[in-house]
């Protein structure tokens, strides 16, 4: 059985506003089911390689498909859920209403019962029939969401998804990105929010200055720190080791004499990878 | 697409009556009737009041005239309509992120385009025949004027309308919304007064002034349409009185010719390309 296309792929993408590179060559693929997290200092060009993918922007060079179609063809458009960075929904409508033109767009088939489970799915039951100029804005990224899941995408392109919502709320998106997963959908989250990323992510991409600096899994990226032992005499840190090396050093020390109080197995952080991989060259 | 266009132009009429633009046009439309009325009673009250001039029918002159002015008054009100509804409708909703989740969706933004410009074509057609038609009863009813072409003048006045419609929603492709108004209004401006110099040019027979006018009226297609729509109103009328009335403020009327019709149509098919192309092309 043939295996089925990625829910994103993209290769050798290309965009140029004027003599600015946005992206100057990125590949990036995101399979069905599968969670990746696009990660980048402003600028690096992460809005606009989602914009690409779903065709609002249109690429320098380079091929996009989503599940097999060219990127911004109706085919693609079909199938994906897209939440942009700044969005905003007409203050007139209500929630229903916003998603029901929604519907009726993405050719949705799902009726009135979609939209009950999507405002429900993200914590806007109550608020289904309140005008959106009556929203916080909290409430219109959890709208937005619903939105992007209107007619149940393969894909769900997520720019910042989270930026307005408080606590609560990015917990909420967060378990809803752990269901999407696990109903075979591909998402691809674009976030600054290293800590959500961690958290939820498959696969990890950091790009800068329009290009890929780093690629993998979040326990790939954040890289081992050694091994701390709180001992009598002080903490020993011991830079090279690793887990396995634990109960080797417990043994030499005891055997020393020591006495042990706490082992920690350091690890770095997705944050200080992130750094490392987006610091300027040094010329 | 046929769906997809009704769900926008639907939108876009809901955006409309939810945002109260329709009410406080239809409010202030109703002032002016009511205004309108009023002068038309005090008038031709007062001509009817007069003896009878021997060479001239002074109702028909006065009716011509009035309705010429509550003529001028509904296309420009049907212009004020049709650049609010049209002035923000790329650039604009784009700039302030409303189109993005409507563009990504399987339609395309043709079908978007054209939802929005059925939508606004219908709502400032269908208020430029309402408010004619009501301006050609109130001029008959209480001032026994009926126009020579009853339904003509409506349907080009409607027409100019329905292609500053189409002009906007160009300029909203490239400008965003606050200069794209500015723009229509100016572009509207400039081509009634070159309908004015066409009239001063008859008056003083200069062949330079009529030439730049009619140049103007087939480039702006809207005046050439208003113009036939005033001269529809007094087609019939001759000798004397089709003098006093040219050379009213409202009697720069000329007859678009057999061209007029096609052109318009051609123009607001190539304005409507143009727009869809550069829509097309655009990075949202």
């Amino acid at each position: 059985m043939a295996e089925p296309a990625p829910a994103l792929s993209i290769a050798g993408l290309h965009k140029r506003f004027g003599r600015t590179a946005a992206l100057d060559g990125v590949d990036l693929e995101v399979q069905p089911g599968q969670l990746v997290g696009l990660l980048g200092p402003n600028g690096a060009g992460k809005s606009t390689l989602t914009k690409i993918a779903c065709g609002l922007v249109r690429p320098s060079e380079g091929a996009v498909h989503i599940a097999g179609h060219p990127a911004g063809s109706a085919a693609a458009r079909a199938v994906t859920g897209y939440l942009a960075e700044l969005f905003r929904f007409p203050g007139w409508a209500s929630a229903d209403e916003v998603l029901q033109l929604h519907q009726r767009l993405a050719r949705s088939p799902g009726d009135d019962g979609e939209r009950a489970e999507l405002l429900a799915r993200v914590g806007l039951s109550e608020a289904r029939h309140r005008r959106v100029e009556e929203m916080s804005k909290g409430m219109q990224q959890r709208l937005g969401i619903a939105q992007a899941l209107i007619g149940s995408p393969q894909l769900v392109l997520l720019d910042e998804p989270t930026s307005a919502l408080d606590p609560a709320g990015r917990r909420l998106v967060r378990d809803l990105l752990v269901d999407l997963r696990s109903r075979g959908v591909a998402v691809l989250l674009n976030s600054h929010l290293l800590g959500e990323v961690e958290q939820v992510c498959d696969h990890v991409t950091i790009i800068a200055r329009g290009t890929t600096v780093a690629s993998g899994t979040p326990s790939d990226l954040a890289r081992p720190g050694g091994v701390e032992i709180e001992t009598e005499g002080g903490t020993r840190h011991f830079p090279d080791a690793t887990r396995e090396h634990v109960p080797d050093l417990v043994a030499q020390l005891v055997g020393a004499g020591e006495r042990i109080y706490d082992v920690r197995v350091v690890t770095g952080t997705l944050e200080e990878a992130y750094l490392e991989a987006v610091a300027e060259p040094q010329p | 697409m046929i769906a997809d266009v009704n769900t926008i132009a639907v939108y876009a009429l809901r955006e409309a009556l939810r945002r109260k633009v329709l009410i406080v046009v239809l409010v202030l439309t109703g002032a002016f009737l009511g205004l309108y009325g009023w002068g038309t009673a005090e008038t031709f009250d007062a001509v009817t009041a007069r003896p009878d001039e021997p060479l001239v029918r002074e109702q028909t002159v006065v009716g011509a005239t009035l309705l010429g002015l509550a003529m001028f008054v509904t296309l420009f009100l049907g212009t004020v309509l049709a650049v609010f509804l049209t002035l923000n409708a790329v650039r604009g909703d784009a700039e302030r992120g409303l189109l993005q989740p409507l563009v990504v969706r399987p339609m395309g933004r043709v079908s978007l385009l054209l939802g929005r410009f059925f939508a606004a074509a219908t709502v400032c057609g269908g208020y430029v025949l309402l408010v004619y038609g009501i301006a050609v009863l109130l001029t008959g009813t209480l001032g026994d004027f009926t126009p020579d072409d009853i339904v003509g003048p409506g349907i080009a006045l409607a027409a100019a309308v329905v292609v500053v419609v189409g002009v906007a929603l160009l300029g909203s492709t490239v400008l965003s919304a606050t200069a794209n108004g500015i723009a229509v209004f100016m572009v509207f401006g400039a081509g009634l007064a070159a309908g004015l110099m066409g009239q001063i040019g008859e008056a003083l027979d200069s062949d330079t002034l009529e030439d730049i006018s009619s140049v103007a009226a087939w480039v702006l297609p809207f005046e050439a349409l208003y113009q036939q729509a005033l001269y529809l109103l007094t087609a019939s009328t001759q000798n004397f009185e089709r003098v006093v009335i040219t050379l009213g403020p409202f009697g720069g009327a000329r007859d678009g010719g057999a061209l007029l019709w096609p052109w318009a149509v051609a123009y607001l098919a190539m304005v409507w390309a143009a727009a869809a192309w550069r829509f097309g092309r655009m990075d949202l």
